[in-house]
């Protein structure tokens, strides 16, 4: 059915069944789009990690399938990113429709000069194939499958972790254990967290299909089109020529009827007419959540992804949160474990994540409410805003069928340093995503180093503990760093800029890297 | 002249502010809100011609969400 070979990934009896047994500074239970990213990430910081899943495969179910620039970002630094723009989609533009006529055209790269487009769709089994491959020739990464953990017994300064395997149970003792293991996470369980949220209660079909012909790059959304009157169409292309094509159903859909393949079949055929030919990728019918833990370490116990948030899927933010949420960690975990950093620097892992969190859930919920209206008047207003889109640019730019995936900023953050400087006319602030640029015949995000990075406009400036950048003569740098001779920033591990200068002084650079290690201040 | 462009600075915040000003008003209670945030908003405008130019446009056909009539 499926256009994708799913392989298995082998088990291999671990050591420890047999006896030998050794403490491991982290343990990730999952490997999902979190779980394999945070032990690459780690890894390329020297530290060494297990990753336990229960099974021995890849995301079954296309599930996410935008990729964003952040993730990309983070991905390129393990060698991966360039395989999964070849094997994707690039796609920048989106059009929403009314019935049958389209009302508003976004584009999300308004200018060139990036390494990374802001999305490349490439299904979640893809994504996770290439993670696993990566953490298959990197030896400070151990992916095990079907590996299931069963029971955890957290400790004042650590973890022990139960494990299942097809050969009998067995126990790590963890430093640090860091869940990943996804919405229905058994180590929340475990550890009878609760996961609030609010539940939405209309019921979407995701029915993705393999089509032939010329299939439309962009992001298509419809509002009430001839082929689906009730309610909203989504449409987005995918690798393999796969389409995928995600009805709003309404509250009172009954999931197994939708489900059957020739009611499924009856709306792709009013979709895409009598003489179009598919074949069925994966079909899914899906209520939705947006949920968050009220605080996502708890001890030595770490939640990354959708473990400790989701969101609904409008806006592509769940599997690109997730992999922010590795990326923020990683650094802070590798700081700590190195002794560089107090291990008070984890919380900060759960403020800046959280506010990202809260962010995301935001934009994710407004969009939920814009397409499936909550109650009467969020309806009217949700339709005079479609009535007026035709004749009024305002209204277009208020029609949301989902805010697509930006990294989030953590302003205010107790890492950043604030603007010292008053006369900043752009540029990203302190908490903000670094943005790259064109350097020499490379790429800003390509000269990021692995840890700190200190970029100067001007002459190479030493600080120890960072890598140093210096841009002399690249216009587009100095302009989306609102630089002069002197602009000095410093960016972390993760891509965000920790603080920045008009005048590089090592002093105030030096203890801008202190605080943003959680370090106390010195003066 | 009415603006046709946006004028707002963030879009999503207004509209939903606007929005969730509604929760948990009925119909009748909605209307009386619309009516009260219209006048104040008309006063603030305070240009007659554009508050009639906004009449024109929204007496424009609305649509119908669900059955898919104009
Ligand atoms: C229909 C749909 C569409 C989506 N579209 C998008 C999109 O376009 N863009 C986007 O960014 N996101 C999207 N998402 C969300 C995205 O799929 C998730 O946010 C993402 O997978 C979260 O990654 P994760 O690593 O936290 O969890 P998961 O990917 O769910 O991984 C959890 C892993 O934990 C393992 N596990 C669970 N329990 C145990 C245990 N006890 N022991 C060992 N292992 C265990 C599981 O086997 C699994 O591999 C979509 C989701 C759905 C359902």
């Amino acid at each position: 059915m499926s256009s994708y070979t799913y392989r298995t990934y082998p088990y291999v009896r671990p050591a420890e069944l047999d006896g030998k047994s050794v403490r491991r500074p982290v343990v990730i239970v999952g490997a999902g789009m979190a779980g394999p990213t945070l032990a690459l990430a780690l890894a390329e910081k020297g530290v060494p990690s297990v990753v336990l899943d229960e099974d021995d495969t890849v995301s079954l179910g296309s599930r996410s399938i935008c990729q964003a620039k952040h993730s990309l970002e983070t991905w390129d630094r393990f060698g991966i990113a360039g395989r999964m723009t070849e094997k994707g989609i690039t796609w920048t533009e989106g059009e929403v429709y009314l019935r049958d006529k389209p009302v508003y055209r976004f584009n999300l790269a308004p200018e060139p000069g990036h390494k990374f487009p802001a999305f490349v769709n490439l299904q979640q089994y893809y994504v996770e194939e290439f993670l696993y491959e990566r953490c298959a020739g990197e030896p400070l990464v151990e992916l095990r499958h079907r590996n299931k953990v069963v029971a955890i017994r957290p400790r004042a300064d650590g973890v022990a972790v139960d494990v299942e395997t097809p050969d009998g149970r067995y126990t790590l003792d963890a430093d640090w254990l860091v869940a990943c293991d996804g919405v229905r996470s058994a180590v929340r369980h475990m550890l009878d967290l609760p996961y609030p949220g609010e539940v939405f209660h209309d019921r979407f079909l995701i029915a993705d299909i393999r089509l032939k012909g010329d299939l439309p790059k962009e992001r298509r959304f419809w509002f009430y089109p001839p082929f689906h009157p009730t309610n909203s169409v989504l449409l987005h292309r995918q690798a393999d020529d796969v389409l995928r094509v995600d009805f709003q159903l309404g509250r009172d859909a009954d999931p197994e009827e939708e489900k059957k393949p020739e009611n499924v079949d009856k709306r792709l055929r009013q979709m895409f007419g009598p003489d179009a030919r598919w074949e069925h990728e994966w079909t899914s019918v899906y209520t939705f959540t947006c949920r968050m833990m009220e605080r996502f370490v708890h001890g030595r116990t770490i939640f990354v992804g959708d473990a400790a948030h989701v969101v609904s899927p409008f806006g592509a933010r769940g599997g690109n949160a997730a992999v922010a949420d590795a990326d923020n960690l990683a650094w802070k975990l590798a700081a700590v474990i190195a002794g560089r950093a107090p291990a008070g620097l984890i919380d900060s892992y759960c403020s800046e994540r959280r506010a990202a969190s809260v962010e995301n859930i935001r934009h994710s919920t407004r969009a939920t409410d814009f397409i499936t209206p909550k109650f009467p008047a969020s309806r009217v207003f949700r339709d005079a805003t479609l009535a007026l889109a035709r004749d009024f640019p305002f209204a277009r730019s208020l029609i949301n069928s989902g805010r697509l995936s930006v990294p989030t900023a953590h302003t205010g953050s107790p890492l950043d340093t604030p603007d010292r400087d008053n006369d900043w006319a752009g540029g990203p602030p302190p908490g903000c995503a670094a943005v790259d640029a064109p350097l020499g015949d490379g790429w800003l995000v390509d000269r990021l180093g692995r840890d700190f990075t200190v970029l100067t406009f001007g002459p190479a400036a030493a600080i120890p503990g960072a890598r140093s950048v210096s841009v002399e003569a690249e216009e587009l740098a100095q302009r989306r760093y609102d630089a002069r001779p002197g602009t000095t920033y410093l960016i972390r591990p993760d891509r965000y800029v920790a603080a920045r200068w008009r005048t590089f002084d090592p002093q105030a650079v030096q203890a801008a890297l202190d605080r943003a290690l959680g370090k106390e201040p010195t003066c | 002249m009415l603006k046709r462009t946006s004028n707002l600075a963030r879009p999503d915040e207004v509209y939903n502010a606007i929005v969730d000003a509604h929760k948990g008003l009925d119909d009748e209670q909605a209307r009386a809100f619309d009516a009260r945030l219209i006048l104040l908003l008309a006063n603030h405008v305070g240009d007659e011609a554009v508050i009639r130019e906004a009449l024109a446009a929204a007496a424009a056909p609305a649509i119908d969400g669900g059955n898919g009539v104009v």
